[in-house]
């Protein structure tokens, strides 16, 4: 996986934090769309970068939703 | 009898339009007792009850007109012999079509318009097909007691110039029906009749216009109207009239209308819009009218080809031999990466039943949910969108809705353009006096068009609407204009006062957002109290709204509008999505989302995925697969290898071309099939030549969720329907498919999908077309949505922040390119640039402000160079204030000028579809093509050179494939 990749995936997860900030549970909305329409391997990568800079980028609730879905898949 | 396949004659004309109503008028005609609807005319009377009164001048298609005097009639009370096309019918009334009288009168008419007509009936492309030649024989015409040396218009001149009819005026009668063909039809209002008496001539605008400079939009209305050869087809002049007719669906926009392509043998003569088409209800556009050469194009490709190396020549293969390499490479590929290294993308050109084969394949063959289709990049959003805040994908209303709109709103569409027929639908109702509201950073045609006015034009910088549509509701809800015992009975409360507090806030105001929207806050206050409070409002929308960041925001934001005005679940309102390819609406319905079976069930519903497996046999992943931009960036990570795509052109229609590239470049086998060597094939190791509609059978779902047959009227050239391919493949990966007709695919698509549980072949040809849900719950189908409460329960009121675009202008970039497209032009243009289409739009253009064109010494005409942060092209300018200044707009119709090679890859934050309408740029004079531009030209020419079967001779694939 490239770094290209990690960075676009951080910057989707940000992209739909940034556009669900109104919901009254932002954190669960953020893990079930991502839950719900990114595949395993998309999953995974980001999974596998949160404790790295690439994580550090993450907005803190798309950092909490990836934190919940990653501790659910293991 | 198959009544949709049969021997060619003329579609019934009643003369003049029918009148709907519940009640009904009996009357007697000619000793026949017939009931009909209050208004209907004498004229349209006779006709339905069996008889046929002559006419000229009256064709079912306008309103009656009253001029040519043959269709006078007798009416017992009645003083003399009124003209029955505008004599509207009462109870009890008695009337005579058939007399002494009416014959002599009507011989006497006949006489008149004979006497000016060339009496070349024997050579007359018409002959046998000519309203004036029956009409002649219907009242014994055998003499003309005038002679015809005297004064006529024998000798005028024919207009050849537009590509697909002729206008000669010397066979006019001068009825009209063209010229309110035009008008009340298409609404252009392009033709006239010009000076008067003897001098009356149909002119097509000024004296100096010829049909192809004037304003027609060569709709073909006025041909259809056309009772002699005055207005004919050039086809039907060069190949003879038809001998059979066939109804089927055009493959062009979503639209979906309905054409009886008339034959002679297994060539087309023309293609004539069917008057019981329920979408189209008898009209058409230039391209499904008339631009269907491209199915006879010499660069179309008819035989297999394969190659080891996107550098090597294209080598002609049988079919046998190059659906065994492609099972074998996918094989290979999937034993050595994976079968997540294998993807598939469906079309939304193709039909229904091609398109559930497809992601069939992926899914039960490759064994990876890794499917998509074009969809992704138009109207993803929308199916998000809507799914969340009412429960279905899809619009809520059918076409014929629109008829009882008060006020229309249009936000990011082009209709007049991109859905051509459904919007002369549209500005007939306007002309009767609905309210419109644009929402849009171009001028369109819509905003202001002969009898058209916009009664408010809110032109928004792109970017930015849902910043526009929030401030609509903010007006909406703090002026007290919401509808909310709508809200309380159908929506859920809590969400909704959520919602309406959030849209409250004074930064949602439409005077705090000015500065962002670049919309007067006075326009915008104004058109939410007209949306609010004027009547019957309907949302059309096009992918103006769904191709930004915040796409499905703004889907969301406009079923929020609908809502908080309960303009939902009756005729004349609705959320209405202007669907871009004919059958996007029918490849999303079938699962070609990586996350979803057909049906729209995700794929870790156990209980979906169990009746898919049942049915198959095969297990299906619960987890969703990659996108399509997903997949190419896994390609470029090395581990994606191979794709299947069905009648999809990425490397033109996707964003950021170079990264497309990349993708293709990265991988192992890329199979394209497809009728021509398009762009994306210049990557692609198989090409696999498809079939066109004209050659298969199937359905198609347009925009109005109403699924239709296609219906083959000529035997594949390429030797299959595009299903057949498929399935030859999926046959070769070791499946064991046999299907013998695509009915057998409807059945288990219908077997396998509630909303279709009721559609069959057999029902589709007996009642024409069907909306779905058709199931239990809704046997005979579903015009309209959402009527006694949402499919989800209750309605879903979602917040919607204004989120700006990360993609910002600034110095280096200063000015916003949105894209769109071309009445003439079809999106990629693979099919409309291989006909005569192209005289309309021969090239891209650029459209820039006189201000900003001014600062940059730019002026109409010249070579501009466009410049993003992605990359370069070049292309002409046109200079007009259609756009405002900072913003510029062109078409993606022609791969030379490799508009996508200037979009980024930023898009909608739900789904990915990307952001087309919003690009930073600049634009400074050029001499000629970039850098980019030459070397793709070049890496094109060299991909597409072609090796006969077993030969080392290679030409170039300019020329005939066979």
């Amino acid at each position: 996986m490239s770094a290209h990749t990690v960075e676009k995936l951080v910057y989707m997860a940000n992209q739909i934090a940034r556009n669900v900030t109104h919901e009254p549970d932002p954190v669960a909305m953020i893990a079930d769309h991502i839950h719900a329409f990114w595949s395993a391997r998309m999953k995974a990568d980001v999974f596998a970068v949160l404790d790295g800079p690439a994580g550090a980028a993450l907005e803190p609730t798309a950092r909490a939703a990836l934190d919940r879905l990653a501790a659910h898949a293991c | 009898m198959d009544v949709e396949r049969e021997t060619y004659r003329p579609q019934p004309d009643f003369g003049t339009p029918e009148v709907r109503g519940a009640a009904t008028v009996t009357l007697t005609i000619d000793g026949r007792e017939v009931s009909v609807a209050p208004g209907t005319t004498v004229m349209r009377a006779a006709a339905v009850s069996g008889g046929s009164i002559p006419k000229l001048c009256a064709t079912d298609s306008v309103k009656q007109f009253g001029s040519c005097r043959l269709c006078l009639v007798e009416i017992d009370g009645m003083r003399g012999t009124p003209a029955s096309c505008t004599t509207l019918v009462a109870d009890g009334m008695k009337v005579h079509t058939q007399t002494k009288r009416l014959e002599k009168l009507r011989r006497g008419v006949m006489e008149l318009y004979i006497s000016d007509h060339p009496l070349d009936c024997l050579t007359c492309s018409a002959n046998n097909d000519c309203e004036l030649q029956d009409q002649a024989a219907a009242v014994g015409l055998r003499d003309v007691r005038y002679g015809y040396e005297g004064e006529n218009h024998l000798a005028q001149p024919m207009d050849i110039s537009n590509p697909y009819f002729d206008f000669d005026p010397s066979k006019c009668i001068v009825c009209s029906r063209c010229v309110r063909a035009c008008d009340e039809v298409q609404g252009t209002l392009a033709l006239t009749i010009e000076s008067r008496g003897f001098g009356s001539k149909v002119s097509a605008g000024l004296a100096s216009d010829s049909f192809l400079s004037s304003e027609c939009v060569s709709c073909g209305a006025c041909v259809q109207a056309c009772p002699t050869a005055t207005l004919q087809e050039k086809s039907v002049k060069e190949i003879g009239k038809p001998e059979r007719a066939t109804v089927t669906t055009c493959a062009y926009c979503g639209v979906g209308c309905t054409f009886r392509a008339e034959t002679r043998g297994e060539e087309v003569v023309r293609m004539v819009p069917w008057k019981d088409g329920k979408a189209n209800r008898g009209h058409s556009c230039v391209k499904g009218r008339f631009a269907w050469g491209y199915a006879q194009h010499q660069e179309r490709v008819l035989s297999p080809m394969i190659r080891s190396s996107i550098d090597e020549p294209w080598q002609e293969v049988s079919w046998d031999e190059a659906i065994a390499r492609t099972a074998s490479e996918l094989k290979r590929i999937s034993a050595k990466y994976g079968r997540n290294a294998l993807g598939g993308i469906t079309s939304s050109r193709c039909t229904n039943e091609e398109t559930f084969l497809v992601q069939k394949l992926v899914r039960a063959g490759f064994g990876t949910n890794n499917v998509d289709t074009c969809a992704r990049v138009c109207h993803s959003p929308t199916g998000y969108g809507l799914k969340t805040t009412f429960g279905t994908s899809a619009g809520t209303q059918d076409f014929d809705s629109v008829e009882d709109s008060d006020v229309i709103l249009v936000i990011g569409a082009n209709p007049t353009d991109g859905h051509p027929v459904f919007a002369s639908r549209m500005k007939r109702r306007l002309r009767q006096g609905a309210k419109l509201i644009v929402i849009d950073p171009r001028r369109t045609d819509l905003v202001r068009s002969p009898h058209i006015s916009a009664d408010y034009h809110l032109p928004l910088r792109p970017g930015t609407n849902v910043a526009v549509l929030t401030a609509l509701a903010h007006v909406i809800v703090t002026e007290g204009l919401a509808d909310e015992a709508f809200v309380r009975e159908r929506c859920d409360w809590e969400e909704y006062r959520h919602w309406a507090d959030f849209v409250s806030l004074e930064r949602n105001s439409p005077e705090f957002l000015e500065p962002v929207t670049g919309v007067p806050a006075a326009d915008l206050r104004g058109a939410a109290r007209l949306f609010a409070k004027g009547g019957n409002g309907a949302i059309y929308y096009g992918l103006g709204v769904t191709e930004h960041s915040q796409g499905s925001s703004t889907v969301m934001a406009i079923a929020n509008l609908a809502m908080a005005t309960g303009n939902i679940g009756r005729r004349g309102v609705g959320v209405n999505p202007l669907r871009g390819q004919n059958n996007v609406q029918g490849a999303c319905d079938m699962g070609s989302f990586p996350h979803e079976l057909s049906g729209y069930r995700h794929v870790s519903d156990a209980a979906a995925r169990a009746l898919f497996e049942a049915e198959w046999g095969a297990r299906i992943d619960p987890e969703p697969g990659l996108r399509i931009n997903n997949m190419l960036d896994a390609a470029t990570d090395g581990l994606f290898k191979a794709i299947y795509i069905q009648g999809e052109d990425i490397l033109q229609s996707d964003p950021d071309t170079k990264h497309v590239a990349a993708g293709l470049a990265a991988m192992e086998c890329v199979i394209v099939q497809d009728l021509f060597l398009n762009e994306t094939a210049n990557y692609a190791h198989v090409f696999l030549p498809g079939s066109t509609f004209l050659e298969k059978n199937g359905t198609f779902t347009n925009a109005e969720r109403r699924i239709q047959p296609v219906r083959k009227v000529m035997e594949p050239k390429n030797g299959y329907e595009d299903w057949q391919i498929t399935q030859l493949l999926a046959q070769a990966m070791g499946l064991d498919w046999a299907y013998t007709h695509p009915r057998e695919i409807m059945d288990e698509i219908a077997r396998l999908t509630p909303t279709f549980a009721g559609v069959s072949f057999a029902r589709l040809d007996a009642e024409g077309s069907l909306q779905w849900p058709v199931n239990e719950a809704a046997p005979d189908g579903s015009p309209i949505m959402h009527i006694d409460g949402f499919v989800r329960g209750k309605g879903k009121f979602v917040v919607t922040d204004y989120v700006p675009t990360d993609e910002r202008t600034g110095p280096r970039f200063p000015l916003l390119l949105t894209t769109g497209r071309i009445l003439s032009q079809y999106n990629v243009g693979a099919q409309t640039r291989r006909t005569a289409n192209v005289v309309w739009h021969p090239e891209d253009l650029l459209e820039i402000h006189p201000t900003d064109a001014e600062n940059r010494g730019i002026k109409s005409g010249d070579w501009v160079r466009l410049a993003s942060r992605s990359g370069e092209t070049t292309l002409r300018a046109t200079v007009t204030d259609r756009v405002a200044p900072g913003v510029v707009y062109t078409t993606f119709h022609h791969p030379v000028t490799q508009a996508n090679v200037i979009t980024t890859d930023y898009s909608d934050w739900a789904t990915n579809c990307p952001e087309y309408k919003v690009t930073a740029v600049q634009i400074t004079p050029s001499n000629g093509p970039t850098d980019w531009q030459e070397e793709y030209e070049a890496q094109a020419t060299r991909s597409r050179r072609i090796k006969g079967p077993n030969s080392s001779e290679e030409r170039g694939a300019m020329e005939p494939a066979e």
